[in-house]
């Protein structure tokens, strides 16, 4: 039996001087080693509701809230984000804007440094993390000086070094180009599937994902709107009418003047479907 | 309108970004610039407006070598909204923001308010004109530092990766209004590596690689050839890998869009039915 990692109950929340709330009565569960995207049109809530996941919210940005936010099984509202981040690591949309350090091994360092942990685990931690995400020949590299690929590599290596249960990536890839986000995809499928550790995505770009993630779920105006596994999501129309970046191959199926009652969610499908009539 | 001979830069860090580039571009051109992540698309772009200047060769805006004009001088002309909107947004409003350009190119008060009016509505910002950009989502704050550009409406629009943080309904509108700026008689060049955002407006596509011009010509013959794709870590657009997978049932291979696939595909079907 999988338990929920994250719980999170009736969760309002509205930002400090603003006037509209930005999360309206958001209630959800995941479960540990889940693989969920998270989407929706720009402004609907997606990047506030990771802050209340590391507590960012309430802690850092203040605002009224209301609900519950439980991870794994601390309420956020009771304890510190310093302690909140052993559990939830965080990579944010410019790893810019996330790294700092001299070196790559430095920047993988300090948060272990930070939790005062002894010279040996630290070193140990170190290996495994540039190990793991497959940078273990940028160690001395500055992190300015590298591709924004690898910099995002070092910003999840950085926080994977913390062995959080939960990783959230808010829009990893943007700054990247096609290939380097494939790859990166497929660092972070590997992350879920080897070490079960439970990965929370925002992401606009579901044509490279939509084979990879186990759920998905859209945001609008606060709330969560629609969610369930990829084909199903995709397919119902009221993905498309939200504004969703919808797979191409699926948008072709959708505006076929005759399409087959199946829907064709792959390029695979869409041979098969040729061939046959 | 630009004209680009010999350019190489090297950055003070002793990175190459370009080398010996030529290219031109005329006077209402749809230019998207293509390639990899350090390829030197951004540096190409900069030199349009003067914040570069050459290291070797010369650039040309309207006939006029970017080393004599200022940026300013040269933005008038050359409007470029960044890629990270965060390096160009500093104003406490919105409207600010937008106002500030205007201000600086000395126009009247009244012109001004006008343009700002303009901007917000053209890009849908009217409800934030008195919020802190950066109380705005990424996407927000993007589309304020496009408006803040397009008020003063240079001639040429660069617009440098405008659709990273965008969802597909803001791509959409962007799609329409960047064909509008150029159906207007705007030079509109994309920096950008969204292959099916590119798929779906079809321009000139110049692909750089390393620092050099690596292909130039029409999307649709660039677009689906899959060696100068992969030269560049770009992805096949998904339409173009499913006519790949197609050209035995005999249809073409170089398709790039929804649109004419949908009627390749349904000619098809109606045929076989």
């Amino acid at each position: 039996m999988v338990s929920p990692i994250i719980e999170i109950d009736g969760l309002s929340y509205t930002y400090p001087g603003a006037k509209k709330q930005s999360l309206s009565n958001v209630t959800l569960s995941i479960d540990k080693g889940d693989f969920v995207t998270l989407t929706g049109t720009s402004g609907c809530g997606k990047t506030t509701l990771c802050r209340c996941l590391n507590g960012l919210i309430p802690h850092f940005y203040g605002g009224e809230i209301k609900g519950d936010v439980v991870v794994s099984n601390l309420n956020v509202r009771d304890h510190a984000i310093s302690e909140l981040a052993q559990q939830v690591g965080f990579v944010f949309q410019n790893p810019e804007n996330q790294l700092f350090a001299l070196s790559v091994e430095r920047e993988i360092v300090f948060g272990l440094e930070n939790l005062a942990l002894p010279p040996d685990e630290i070193r140990e931690r170190l290996e495994w993390a540039l190990k793991t995400i497959g940078i273990e020949a940028l160690r001395e590299r500055s992190p300015y000086e590298i591709s924004g690929g690898q910099q995002q590599r070092v910003a999840i290596a950085s926080v994977l070094a913390m062995k959080p249960e939960i990783l959230i990536l808010d829009e990893p890839t943007s700054s990247l180009d096609p290939q380097a986000a494939k790859n990166l995809f497929q660092v972070i499928s590997k992350l879920n599937k080897t070490l079960g550790l439970t990965i929370i995505l925002v992401e606009h770009r579901l044509d490279l994902l939509s084979t990879l993630t186990d759920r998905v779920i859209i945001m609008d105006g606060g709330s969560l709107r629609i969610e369930g596994n990829p084909r199903e999501v995709f397919s119902s129309m009221s993905a498309k009418l939200m504004g969703i970046g919808i797979p191409k191959i699926v948008r072709l199926y959708q505006e076929l003047e005759s399409p087959p009652e199946k829907l064709l969610f792959s390029i695979e499908d869409f041979v098969g479907y040729l061939k046959r009539i | 309108m630009i004209k680009v001979e010999n350019v190489s830069f090297t950055y003070p860090s002793g990175v190459n970004a370009l080398k010996s580039v030529s290219i031109e571009i005329s006077d209402g051109e749809f230019v998207a610039i293509m390639g990899e992540n350090g390829a030197g698309k951004t540096t190409l772009v900069k030199q349009f407006n003067g914040l570069l200047k050459p290291g070797e060769g010369d650039v040309y805006v309207d006939g006029r070598n970017t080393r004599d004009l200022s940026v300013a001088e040269l933005s008038k002309d050359v409007g470029l909204v960044f890629q990270n909107a965060d390096h160009q947004l500093f104003c406490e409003t919105v409207e600010d923001e937008i106002a500030f350009g205007l201000r600086n190119f000395g126009f009247s008060n009244r012109v001004n308010k006008k343009r700002v009016k303009w901007a917000l509505t053209l890009l849908d910002l009217q409800e934030y004109r008195k919020i802190s950009p950066f109380m705005l989502s990424g996407g927000e704050r993007k589309r304020v530092a496009l408006a803040s550009v397009l008020a003063w409406k240079p001639r040429v629009i660069i617009l440098d990766e405008p659709t990273v943080g965008q969802d597909q309904s803001q791509k959409e509108r962007l799609l329409q209004f960047v064909r509008q700026l150029n159906t207007q008689g705007n030079t509109v060049i994309l920096v950008t590596h969204d292959i099916e955002f590119v798929a779906e407006c079809d321009p000139r596509v110049v692909l750089m690689s390393h620092g050099r011009i690596v292909a130039d010509g029409p999307a649709k013959k660039i677009l689906t050839n899959p060696k100068l794709i992969k030269k560049t870590s770009l992805i096949l657009p998904q339409i173009t890998q499913l006519f790949f997978k197609l050209a035995d049932l005999g249809f073409p291979k170089d398709v790039i869009s929804i649109c004419e696939a949908k009627k390749l595909i349904n000619d098809f079907v109606a045929r076989r039915s």
